[in-house]
């Protein structure tokens, strides 16, 4: 899956998160935390989205480590490349 | 028979607006089943029936805005005799303390039109139908000023509505002028180690699916609900100079809405559930919350309020109390502090949890005891 695809499929999720919020104009690499208003049933939804998306199941411990766009989108990449697969159905 | 009146549904609520009922005339409704949705300034409501019976009566139609206490429909309850074969004396009439206009229920009485000769003329020269107005004036009389005021609500400028983000402010503003106003409120803060309760949870989150992980939010919800076991007088409403304690346990939860604004239903029954349940309960409340779609019961039954602004980033809370609730719980920012344990200084996660109380139910130290208690669940997590 391309970088892009991913961002894509990353700021779909976001976007039915926090429909107040332009996604687009996100910053990829200022924490989302600091343009977003979401709190921690946010982000446990957004963890289970991107679980139910690409199949990648982000553990609490890996959590401090995704605080950009751009960490989400290396770590969507690896865990991706580590063998986890996306949803049945997708395009890759 | 049974009037179902528009439900007060919160200490800010003055008025609501029939949006869908979900029950027909002759069509059965149960104890506990929602019956009509009504949105206040707020949210859209599921609001639940309090008897079972046959709905006999729809006396507001939907659209229209009525103020609380007003009969929008008429349920019959088996066995009673239904409602077209009564005295229209046995028809409550409208209640002159609601004078807001209500067509639908004189249309539905079937009860003869009352009204002065003054009032029939100005009817007529303005083009008001009269069954249409609700009379104010000895025994339903409707009056000149009764049709006026109807006139005034039907060519009200829809630009003079304030949408609904102002109205939820002016709501909250109510509630909480009232609360500052008539609460004399007084504050307390404990310091709470929160290792063993992180600890379990990372444990407890790393063996669980990710739809089923617990927030930490949910294990303090639930101390403060079995806090209440102890000191029973803060799960109390103070209600015409006395406090009524509840026998049921609803800790409504604070929860911010998108673009502002805040509501704090109710986890029903929190203290007898489990956190698995409670964590399913919370997530699903709020995103109805946020999708502005609660149900009576949630508004209506909270018993205390537990408001978590630590994910904000505020150290603590000092808040107000939403009446006629006597108590609030706030919890602050969780942050690795200094602490002696074991005799050494150590890093230690901890918050600040936090009790506004009503000092006309309950003195400082229940309060203390109250904080104490809820420290000492979050000791032992396993057994939340």
């Amino acid at each position: 899956m391309r970088d892009e695809e991913i961002i894509e499929r990353l700021l779909g999720i976001l976007e039915e998160l926090a429909p107040e919020a332009d996604v687009r104009q996100l910053k990829r690499d200022v924490r989302l935390r600091d343009q977003l208003d979401i709190d921690s049933m946010d982000l446990l939804n957004f963890v289970i989205a991107v679980d139910e998306q690409f199949g990648v199941d982000i553990p609490e411990r890996d959590y401090p480590k995704l605080r950009t766009l751009n960490d989400l989108v290396r770590y969507v990449e690896a865990r991706l490349g580590d063998g986890a697969s996306p949803e049945p159905g997708s395009a890759d | 028979m049974a009037d179902f009146l528009m439900p007060i549904l919160g200490a800010d609520m003055t008025e609501g607006t029939v949006v869908t009922w979900r029950k027909q005339p002759g069509e059965r409704v149960e104890r506990g089943e929602i019956i009509v949705e009504v949105e206040t300034d707020k949210a859209t409501v599921e609001v639940e029936s309090f008897v079972a019976g046959t709905v006999e009566m729809i006396l507001v139609d939907e659209g229209r805005k009525v103020p609380v206490g007003t009969p929008l429909a008429v349920i019959g309850v088996e066995g009673e005799q239904p409602v077209a074969s009564r005295p229209a004396a046995a028809v409550p009439p409208p209640s002159v303390a609601f004078p807001a206009p209500a067509p639908a229920a004189t249309k539905a009485l079937g009860a003869r039109l009352r009204a002065s000769p003054a009032a029939k003329q100005l009817a007529q020269e303005l083009g008001v139908e009269l069954s249409t107005v609700t009379g104010t004036g000895p025994e339903g009389r409707i009056t000149r000023e009764d049709v006026e005021q109807a006139t005034k609500v039907l060519t009200r400028p829809a630009e003079e509505a304030p949408d609904r983000q102002t109205r939820m402010r002016q709501a909250i503003a109510a509630a909480m002028s009232r609360s500052a106003r008539e609460i004399p409120h007084f504050h307390l803060a404990r310091d709470i180690d929160m290792s063993s309760a992180t600890a379990w949870l990372a444990e407890e989150d790393e063996r669980k699916p990710v739809a089923e992980r617990l927030l930490y939010v949910v294990l303090l919800i639930k101390a403060t609900a079995l806090a209440l076991r102890e000191v029973p007088e803060l799960n109390g409403r103070w209600i015409e100079g006395r406090v009524v304690e509840n026998r049921a346990v609803n800790v409504g939860v604070a929860i911010s809405l998108r673009g502002g604004g805040l509501v704090a239903p109710a986890l029903l029954g929190t203290d007898r559930r489990t956190l698995d349940d409670l964590m399913r309960g919370f997530r699903d409340l709020v995103q109805r919350a946020r999708a502005g779609s609660l149900r009576g019961l949630e508004i209506t039954e909270p018993t205390i309020t537990v408001t978590n602004l630590g994910e904000a980033g505020a150290d603590s809370v000092f808040g107000l109390i939403y009446p006629p609730q006597v108590a609030l719980v706030g919890f602050g920012r969780m942050t690795e502090r200094a602490q002696i344990y074991n005799g050494e200084i150590t890093p230690r996660p901890a918050i600040t949890a936090s009790l506004s109380a009503d000092h006309r139910v309950v003195d400082g130290h229940r309060g203390s005891l109250f904080l104490g208690a809820i420290d000492r669940m979050l000791q032992e997590p396993n057994r939340l």
